[in-house]
């Protein structure tokens, strides 16, 4: 209990600072950088959320292709480190920000009530690649079918949009 | 009990014309001029056989009655278009349609080569349309819309050569003072609802009237009908709102005819007529009826001794006349006021007619100072004119002759020694003038221009064929009423449904005839004075000017009302709309372009900023569910 | 035996850290990823509590966000690289065209 409690907090202190960290660096391959250790990190929580198969999803997926991708821009378009600050800009969203946590807190509170993650009756096989399977084919097998459409015209769209005029 | 049938034709009646008036507007130019007239006179003939048709089977002392739908309903007042027809109706819808008929195929030939001749047969149809509504209404709001409604055909056809602005002026006369009388005549509609109402009995349908307006208090009864009289001067051009039709006279010859003489003058007597049991009940109204009409038959027909103009003379003889319907009105004759009022259709447009056939002969000469000596040239004209003038002037036999006795009688009757007397001599005047009209456009040397005698000619079969029926009606439809002492009256019987039979005769049978012989001796003087002084020329004399310009009323009018109007008018226009509303109007918007001005600063086309609006009513949206 | 509260606490603060990263920054690159950490603390939810609820529908869910990021955020590149040929910036307060 103290210990799950413990990771708990770990996770959640790292995730915090990667996260604040993507915004507030200002070379944007540092930004980068902390990005894939913020999803790496929110791997591990869902790791510990017994949702594994997701976990090795995020890593595969975000972490993994996306982050390249972001990379390969960053590298490609080769941008200066210079970004103006204005600090009323920077203030005020920051205090937007922390309202905006509050008020989502405030709310969600309720939402989840007390109800408890851990130990909750949960079966040994879930979040098992079975399970996810299971549910993915059967109770949402036209999203499914829908995403590989979304994921081809979104190639499609890219490869247009990048290409250079002939 | 009264017997009530309902018919289908009814509403045909007066549907037709209105159809055949859209058609025409539609689709008269391609269907060409002369099928736009043929098509407009079908029409008109169609109702025709339909009102006889009616006539013929209306049920003993019956009416028939069709209701076609609800027209207003927002209780307590409710008002139908529904139609009714009774033997009043039954007389107004023979001369509409009858003369009308007769009218609209003379309007064939004269209006034959004028370029808006489709036009023409749609207003006119339109007219007849309107006049039918006015007569068949059973209840006085749709009474009104009639009214209104020939109101504006008078105005579209008054105007009917708008290129010429002295046409359109004259039309906008007859319009506005119309209207004058139009806001009394909506006050005592108003005025006449609203006390019923307060009795709880609140309704505008004459047959409900009737039973009901004994429940209001003799003052009120005489306020309202001393306005819905008032509406009648204008329409019925009484003093002192007579003053548009002489001007009306710019239109063309038919449609002063048809309007200005036979029917949509008449409606005033018709709706007297209509309301008899509501007049009835207001003695003193009845009483400045009778002197407003007779009064009305002398001036004008002095005004009428010193015109010029052939049809100025007719239209202010078509004034007198309907003073003398007035004063029949006026004693509580109804009968005979509707009486003279189908002989004085025929007789009036016959002249009219006539007169119209003289002008297009002379391809469009008005003055009778140039005319002369034209028997020769219009040989059936002449005589048909002569047959009307007769009719007008009570000559023996004639119709004017039996109608307009029945009047000077039951005035010296029923009304007053006064009464009689200056209406007797408004008697004499009228053979004067009708005369004198006579002698200086038939006979005498023959004065017009040297350049049109060549082309002189007589009218078209077309045209002549109507005069010489309505000649004959001239003739014929007296013998309709006949004095006791003669045949009867078979017209008396026939409206006694309507107004009850005419209370026992207060005089003689000597006395009448006595009258009669003296109402003969002063036409036939003044027909004779007439052919002294105009036969074979004339010189004008003193006192002259005075009646030749209509004793200046139409100047006084003009200074004490039209002026200081135009004045005001003026102000509001030049100073007070510039300086106040302008500014106001302009200052709103001037007031949202700048408020849109500031609101247009939020769009400062950076993604960022509109983030921070997102995120800003997010943030409000959250707030409110917390709360 | 964590409450589920926590793990919507610290959703809603990873959410927040996006939505300020998205308004704050000047990179056109870095708004983007501060996007897929909106995404993430999505996703985090929905864990949460599909593993509250047991139900493994929420872990579905999960896959099709996923999906979708990765298409949005490679067009969104695609965008962006398409606008630096235009003029080579990453500024977005650069681009006002729509002003007004």
């Amino acid at each position: 209990m103290v210990t799950e409690l413990a990771i708990f907090f770990i996770l959640a202190a790292l995730l915090i600072t990667s996260s604040l960290s993507v915004i507030f660096q200002k070379n944007a391959v540092h930004s980068a950088l902390s990005l894939v250790a913020a999803l790496f990190l929110m791997a591990v929580i869902f790791l510990t959320l017994r949702a594994p198969m997701l976990a090795v999803f995020q890593i595969l997926v975000y972490a993994g292709a996306i982050m390249v991708i972001f990379l390969f821009v960053i590298m490609l378009l080769n941008p200066r480190a210079r970004e103006p600050r204005k600090l009323v800009w920077w203030g005020g969203g920051c205090l937007g920000a922390a309202l905006l946590a509050l008020e989502l807190i405030a709310l969600l509170l309720p939402a989840g009530g007390g109800a408890l993650v851990t130990g909750s009756t949960a079966a040994a096989t879930f979040g098992s690649p079975k399970e996810l399977a299971e549910s993915l084919f059967t109770d949402f097998v036209l999203p499914f079918e829908l995403t590989s459409i979304l994921l081809l015209v979104a190639l499609i769209g890219t490869v247009v949009l990048a290409k250079r005029e002939a | 009990m009264m017997v009530t049938e309902s018919s289908a034709l009814l509403g045909w009646i007066p549907l037709l014309p209105l159809l055949g008036s859209a058609v025409n507007v539609l689709f008269g130019q391609r269907l060409g001029r002369m099928a736009a007239g043929w098509l407009a006179c079908a029409c008109v003939a169609a109702s025709l056989l339909f009102s006889l048709w009616l006539w013929l089977h209306l049920p003993a002392g019956g009416i028939f009655r069709d209701s076609l739908f609800t027209w207003i309903e927002s209780s307590p007042f409710k008002v139908n278009v529904a139609l009714m027809l009774d033997p009043l109706t039954v007389v107004m819808l023979v001369v509409i349609t009858g003369i009308g008929l007769l009218i609209h195929v003379y309007s064939l030939g004269y209006m034959g080569e004028d370029e808006g001749m489709v036009r023409y047969f749609a207003y006119l149809n339109l007219f007849v349309f309107f006049m039918l509504l006015l007569v068949l209404a059973d209840n006085l709001l749709l009474l009104f819309v009639g009214w209104e409604g020939v109101g504006l055909c008078s105005y579209l056809l008054i105007g009917f050569w708008y290129q010429d602005h002295t046409n359109t002026i004259a039309a906008n006369k007859a319009f506005i003072v119309n209207r004058i009388g139009d806001v009394c005549f909506v006050l005592g509609i108003l005025l006449l609802f609203w006390e019923l109402g307060r009795h709880g009995a609140g309704t505008l349908e004459f047959l409900e009237l009737k039973s009901r307006v004994s429940l209001l208090p003799t003052g009120r009864i005489t306020l309202i009908t001393l306005l819905l009289f008032a509406g009648a001067t204008g329409k019925s051009a009484q003093i002192p709102l007579y003053v548009w039709l002489p001007d009306a006279m710019q239109g063309p010859t038919p449609v002063s005819a048809l309007i200005h003489a036979a029917t949509m003058v008449t409606a005033g007597i018709y709706m007297t007529a209509r309301l008899h049991f509501l007049f009835a009940l207001a003695p003193a109204t009845l009483a400045v009826i009778a002197s407003i009409g007779v009064l009305t038959a002398l001036w004008a027909a002095t005004i009428a001794l010193a015109q010029n103009d052939i049809k100025r003379v007719l239209a202010y003889s078509t004034v007198s006349q309907l003073g003398y319907m007035f004063v029949a009105v006026g004693v509580g004759a109804y009968s005979a006021a509707v009486f003279h009022l189908f002989t004085h259709a025929f007789f009036k447009a016959c002249l009219f007619l006539s007169a119209g056939s003289v002008i297009h002969g002379l391809h469009g000469e008005q003055d009778m100072l140039k005319m002369g000596g034209l028997k020769g040239y219009f040989p059936t004209t002449y005589w048909t004119y002569l047959i009307a003038a007769l009719a007008i002037s009570g000559a023996p036999l004639t119709a004017g002759f039996f109608s307009k006795d029945q009047i000077l009688w039951l005035a010296f009757t029923n009304g007053s020694v006064w009464l009689w007397l200056v209406a007797w001599l408004t008697a004499g005047l009228t053979a004067f003038y009708m005369f004198r009209q006579f002698f200086l456009v038939f006979h005498g040397p023959c004065r017009v221009d040297e350049k049109l005698r060549a082309g002189i000619h007589e009218s078209p079969p077309v045209m002549t064929v109507p005069l010489m029926l309505l000649a004959l009606g001239s003739v014929v439809a007296g013998w309709l009423g006949m004095p006791e002492y003669l045949l009867g009256s078979v017209w008396d019987q026939w409206l006694e449904p309507v107004f009850g039979l005419p209370g026992n005769a207060h005089g003689s049978v000597a006395m009448e005839i006595l009258l009669m012989l003296l109402t003969l001796g002063l036409a036939g003087g003044g027909v004779y004075l007439a052919y002294r002084a105009y036969f074979p020329t004339w010189v004008p004399g003193a006192l002259h000017r005075l009646v030749l310009n209509k004793y200046y009323i139409d100047e006084l009018y003009g200074i004490v009302f039209v002026r200081p109007l135009t004045r005001v008018a003026d102000w509001f226009a030049q100073t007070l709309d510039p300086a106040v509303l302008d500014r106001i109007v302009n200052a709103v918007g001037r007031r949202t372009l700048a408020n849109s001005l500031f609101w247009r600063r939020l769009q400062t086309g950076n993604v960022q900023h509109y983030l921070v609006y997102f995120l800003a009513g997010t943030l409000l949206i959250l707030a409110y569910y917390l709360y | 035996m964590l409450p589920l509260n926590y793990y919507l606490a610290l959703s809603a603060l990873i959410f927040a850290i996006g939505v300020l990263g998205v308004i704050i920054r000047r990179n056109l690159i870095i708004i983007i990823m501060s996007i897929e950490l909106m995404l993430n603390a999505a996703n985090l939810a929905f864990v949460a509590f599909a593993r509250a609820q047991a139900a493994v529908n929420g872990q579905s869910i999960v896959i099709f966000v996923m999906a979708v990021a990765a298409a949005e955020a490679v067009v969104g590149l695609a965008i962006i690289i398409t606008l630096f040929r235009r003029r080579p910036s990453l500024d977005p307060q650069e681009m006002q065209l729509l002003k007004g």
